[in-house]
């Protein structure tokens, strides 16, 4: 028993970063347990993503799915996983953190009774007595080591944290598991999702983020300047939570404790102060700009790069130079 | 109607929290404690569930020790009409366990819907409510933004933050259902409030007498602090900052 499950959530035409992500930790996992790790894809594009995914570097990469899988809900994902492990033997079932994850593992977990990690950033060892891992803990300023009592854990992984494996020398073996009937729970039905649509790369996809804060003062004032910003450098956009609040822009965008934690390249904050909840969802950017009037903002404190000044003057005067070198 | 409502005693959400000197634990003699701010968007929910007119009853639960009694008082003030408390008797217990202490009251009270905060700030592990609903095998809702019950009392509907913007699902009760920070804005406890809450009641029970009989498999065993980050360095210009970012090779 010393092998790592890692569920992927089959719902998009292409594996994600974070997907990729999920599948590195599959291997760190192995390697550090001395086994090896497979795939279980979840949803209706399992099938079609099998192929992909079977370049991973998983012994066999699973495909599940049924129409009570269609429309991912916590209740019947948690139970098709429950199902799939039923007479397998496992150490780690692992997947990427992700407002789905947050909702279905620790459901899973109980129903297991198994003990669970959140969001770890690093795996410490695993044998057949614990596992154990890193993971921050009060907001991102402190890192604590878990230990979770083997012979079998949950876990999700930060994907920001993981690189995805090295392409395998073989190709994983395909199989298609049969998901049986009942997964979805009469009590809970999905209604609909809505999604602002827009054009810039996806936040946890992106390389660079041009992330805006209440110093922006809105969408008629300097959001349209950092928007241009980012459409020059071809970034994703992201937001704080005061300018989520004010209807400025969509939830989605979001970074910081309560949305969305990322690590991009290069992520330039502008009029945004660097609170503690969003430092908790940003500070592992590798290279961090800041711009900000208040010289004492504590974005600074995080900042590789800081220019205090007036987002208004800055910020077109950085897009006009960008620009002019051909972007 | 009832509501149960968990909650955890946690430190300020602004407090700096230190490591102690041996690294295994943390030094929290000075620090001050509140509601979990979460769990308080929990709280109002249900008072708010309760004001539209229902007739609701609103019992908040924690686990924890003593010194969680003010974080009970704290919601009762806001409006809740009684507490439980489960005396863990000075046991660590992880996540599971605590999910099962409060299944077990949950089976003892037998609410129709559950709600709690969809983390808790400490240690930011956010588990222990949708542990619940698998061991009570009810349906949930995580990152619910907005909670609104059916006429008949009977259903929910629940908008949820996800990663991929704004879900909405609909929920049979009893259910569980985790707030997000946009849910509403927690009421500040008035003075009336807060005489009346030393006169409701706090019921105690010990986790051993609600048939626990787990072990616990998870536990912190150190802490460590961020790795240190090298000053950055102050630009005066967008030019000079396109040619730093250039010769990282960044843009
Ligand atoms: C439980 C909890 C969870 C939270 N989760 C999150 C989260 O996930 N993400 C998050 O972001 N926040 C979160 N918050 C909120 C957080 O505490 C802050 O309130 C928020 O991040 C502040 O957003 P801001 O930096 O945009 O605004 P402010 O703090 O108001 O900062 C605005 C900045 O703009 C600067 N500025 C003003 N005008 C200009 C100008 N013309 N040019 C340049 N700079 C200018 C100012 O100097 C200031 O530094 C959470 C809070 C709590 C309690």
């Amino acid at each position: 028993m010393t092998d790592t499950l890692v569920v992927i959530q089959a719902a998009a035409a292409e594996l994600s970063k974070s997907d990729l992500s999920a599948a590195g930790f599959g291997s760190q996992a192995a390697s550090a347990a001395g086994g090896v790790f497979d795939i279980l894809l979840l949803g209706p594009m399992a099938s079609s993503l099998s192929s992909t995914a079977a370049g991973l570097g998983a012994r066999t990469v699973f495909t599940m799915s049924s129409g009570e899988l269609e429309a991912y809900t916590a209740e019947a994902y948690a139970s098709a996983v429950e199902a799939f492990l039923e007479g397998r033997s496992w150490r780690l079932v692992a997947a990427a953190t992700s407002s789905s994850t947050k909702e279905y593992f620790p459901r899973l977990a109980a129903l297991l009774d198994v003990p669970m990690a959140s969001d770890v950033l690093k795996i410490e060892s695993s044998d057949s007595q614990r596992v154990v891992f890193t993971r921050a803990v009060f907001v991102g300023n402190l890192l604590a080591t878990v230990e979770l009592e083997a012979p079998r854990a949950l876990v999700t992984c930060r994907a920001s944290e993981f690189e995805p494996p090295a392409a395998a020398a073989e190709p994983s073996t395909i199989q298609e598991v049969e998901a049986p009937s009942g997964l979805a729970h009469p009590g809970k039905s999905f209604v609909g999702i809505e999604a602002a649509s827009s054009d810039r790369p996806d936040l946890k996809e992106a390389d660079i983020i041009v992330s805006v804060g209440r110093g922006t003062r809105g969408p008629g004032e300097g959001i349209p300047l950092c928007e241009k910003l980012a459409d020059t450098l071809g970034a994703a956009l992201g937001a704080t939570r005061a300018v989520v609040d004010a209807g400025w822009m969509a939830n989605e965008f979001q970074i910081g404790q309560t949305g969305k934690i990322v690590a991009p390249e290069v992520y330039i904050a502008i009029g945004l102060s660097g609170s503690i909840q969003h430092l908790a969802g940003m500070r592992n950017s590798k290279t961090i700009v800041a711009i900000n009037t208040d010289p004492e903002a504590p974005i600074f404190d995080v900042a590789d790069f800081g220019l205090v000044a007036d987002l208004f003057d800055a910020v077109p005067e950085l897009t006009a130079v960008l620009e002019k070198r051909g972007g | 109607m009832k509501l149960l409502v968990t909650l955890k005693r946690t430190p300020q959400r602004d407090a700096r929290i230190r490591i102690s000197e041996a690294g295994d634990s943390l030094d929290l003699d000075n620090v001050q404690f509140e509601v979990n701010p979460f769990d308080e968007l929990a709280v109002e929910e249900a008072l708010r569930i309760r004001e539209a007119g229902a007739e609701v009853e609103v019992v908040v639960v924690t686990v924890g020790g003593e010194e969680c009694q003010q974080q009970l008082i704290s919601a009762l003030a806001m409006g809740a009409d009684r507490a439980v408390r489960v005396e863990p008797s000075g046991q660590s217990l992880d996540s599971l366990r605590v999910a099962g202490a409060l299944v077990a009251v949950a089976r003892r009270e037998e609410p129709d819907l559950v709600l709690a905060g969809k983390l808790a700030v400490d240690d930011e592990c956010g588990q222990v409510p949708a542990m619940m609903a698998g061991l009570l095998g009810w349906p949930q809702a995580n990152q619910a933004s907005s909670v609104e019950l059916s006429e008949d009392a009977s259903s929910l509907r629940v908008v949820c933050e996800v990663d991929a913007g704004l879900e909405t699902v609909t929920l049979a009760l009893p259910a569980v259902v985790m707030a997000d920070l946009r849910l509403n804005e927690p009421r500040y406890a008035s003075l009336p409030g807060i005489m009346k809450a030393k006169k409701k009641p706090v019921e105690v029970l010990a986790l051993d007498e609600l048939g626990d009989a787990g072990s616990t498999r998870s536990r912190v065993t150190g802490f460590r602090a961020l790795e240190e980050k090298s000053p950055g360095v102050r630009i005066d210009t967008a030019e000079e900052l396109v040619r730093a970012l250039e010769e990282r090779k960044l843009v």
